[in-house]
């Protein structure tokens, strides 16, 4: 217990510095638009592949599990959305996203630790923490969404594609069913909750790799902590921001 | 000139550094050396505030650095310059932009500007044709040598050099030696040098101190420490065959 308090109060106080002010903030642009591209536009690979495929399944198996013919053929389309983009799209890419930029968050940062050169930032005069951290933060809660509106996107288009191609159920139906009841508010719950996953793995990721100690084995094993722990408290705020606004 | 009084650091119940005191002057090489584990990394980064000491003063040509705000502390890094064991160069940056980083950061020169000054280190440094390498590209005294061009980028008043010649060879050690000597003298600056390189001490230190069990020992200049009868020193200094063997002729 002391030493869960012990990590959330260092935590806390890494943020406080992280968001302190920055020496200079035309090199933090740099470094923010240089992130953008390092945790967002390389993730925009797995994220696009992840959802085509997801949508496809999700469009697959919801197909295969309506036996009634009292339910209307749209329901996959409608259910492909909905799934997509209430659960699918901001969660378990998020959760895919700790796991590729959380890691390399850590590994960066952490490498930076055990080789001195963060000792070397504050020797200079720089708040390592700020020059660091607010910048992954910044591009994360930054970028996350627009790959979030994407992988929407593509998710529903690969539904659409599986569909089309096997003919389970027809174009006309499926467009339908993704236009049926649909509602802009669960989009911008989504994005809501984007935005604090964003938070959660650049933060969560940047402690582990910040207090890294040691050699690169201890580099790796806080990469790994920093995945396991953002997915955590991913799962845990997914539950408790549903709970509070859907429901 | 940096003066330290009565420092003492703990971690937990090991009390790591017990009342050091010592002044590190001015244009001249102060060499700090020690066992493994004797607190002389620790002590040295309570010097330039990576720990913070549990008691103690650390003054900076007169100004107490521990009680001074974080504007004043900045003031006081920016005149420091560091090389650190694993040169702790920035990997994702070409030599060039880690020579000029701390010139971006706290300076308000043009690039063009920039680009001259890193020049004028690495000419300093005697490195040619490296700009735009990465530090992985390079050799292990290659980077200390580029370490060291950042480290005086920014002119400063103060170096610290924590054991320059950890993984070189005996002659690229001496190059780095003589550069750090050698730029103690021309900008006068207080140079502070953590090691456990007898030959370095011998080749340039001016002031040693040796720390042994978190205590400050002994204090004198290389010429004395060759002759002093302190037994402690005496196993350290001529733990090797071949410190022996100079001082059986010395003798």
């Amino acid at each position: 217990m002391t030493n869960l308090l012990f990590h959330i109060g260092q935590y806390f106080l890494l943020l406080k510095r992280a968001f302190s002010r920055p020496e200079k903030f035309r090199i933090y642009r740099i470094r923010f638009v240089n992130e953008i591209h390092s945790i967002g536009i390389t993730s925009l690979g797995i994220v696009s592949l992840m959802s085509v495929f997801m949508g496809a399944v999700i469009a697959l198996q919801t197909a295969s599990n309506m036996e009634s013919p009292l339910l209307p053929a749209y329901t996959v389309g409608f259910t492909t959305r909905q799934s997509i983009i209430l659960e699918f799209s901001p969660t378990i890419i998020a959760l895919i996203l700790a796991g590729k930029g959380g890691s390399n968050i850590a590994s960066e940062i952490g490498t930076m630790k055990v080789t001195e050169q963060i000792d070397a930032l504050e020797i200079m005069g720089v708040n390592s923490a700020s020059f660091l951290i607010l910048p992954k933060i910044m591009a994360g809660v930054f970028i996350f969404p627009f790959l979030i509106m994407i992988s929407m996107f593509l998710g529903v288009f690969g539904g659409w594609l599986i569909c089309a191609s096997t003919g389970v159920v027809n174009t006309n139906d499926y467009i339908y069913g993704i236009q049926y009841d649909f509602r802009t508010f669960h989009v911008s719950y989504a994005l809501l909750k984007t935005v604090v996953f964003a938070f959660i793995i650049t933060t969560i990721s940047s402690y582990f790799g910040y207090f890294s100690k040691g050699s690169a084995l201890e580099v790796g094993r806080s990469s790994t902590q920093a995945v396991v722990y953002s997915s955590v408290f991913i799962l845990l705020l997914n539950y408790i921001i549903t709970q509070l606004i859907l429901i | 000139m940096i003066e330290v009084k009565n420092l003492n650091k703990s971690f937990g119940d090991e009390h790591v550094l017990k009342d050091i005191s010592v002044l590190f002057e001015e244009g001249k090489v102060n060499m700090i050396i020690g066992q493994s584990g004797s607190g002389k990394s620790v002590f040295t980064k309570c010097v330039v505030g990576l720990h913070k000491p549990d008691t103690g003063e650390v003054l900076y040509e007169g100004k107490n650095f521990l009680e001074m705000d974080i504007d004043e502390k900045t003031e006081i890094r920016t005149n420091i310059g560091m090389l650190f064991q694993a040169s702790a160069l920035f990997d994702s940056m070409t030599v060039e932009e880690n020579i000029m980083f701390p010139l971006t950061m706290f300076t308000n020169k043009s690039k063009a500007e920039m680009l001259t000054r890193a020049n004028e280190c690495l000419d300093r440094v005697n490195l040619k044709g490296v700009n735009k390498a990465y530090p992985a590209e390079i050799s292990g005294g290659m980077q200390k040598r580029i370490a060291i061009a950042r480290a005086i980028a920014m002119k400063p008043k103060f170096l610290f050099c924590d054991e320059p010649n950890s993984g070189l060879d005996p002659q690229t050690a001496i190059v780095i030696d003589n550069l750090i000597r050698d730029l103690t003298y021309e900008m006068n600056i207080t140079t502070v040098v953590i090691t456990h390189d007898m030959n370095s001490v011998i080749e340039i230190g001016d002031n040693i101190m040796f720390i042994y069990k978190g205590e400050k020992w002994w204090e004198g200049s290389k010429e004395d420490i060759l002759r002093t009868d302190n037994k402690e020193i005496g196993d350290f200094v001529y733990a090797s065959e071949f410190m022996k063997t100079l001082r059986n002729k010395l003798a």
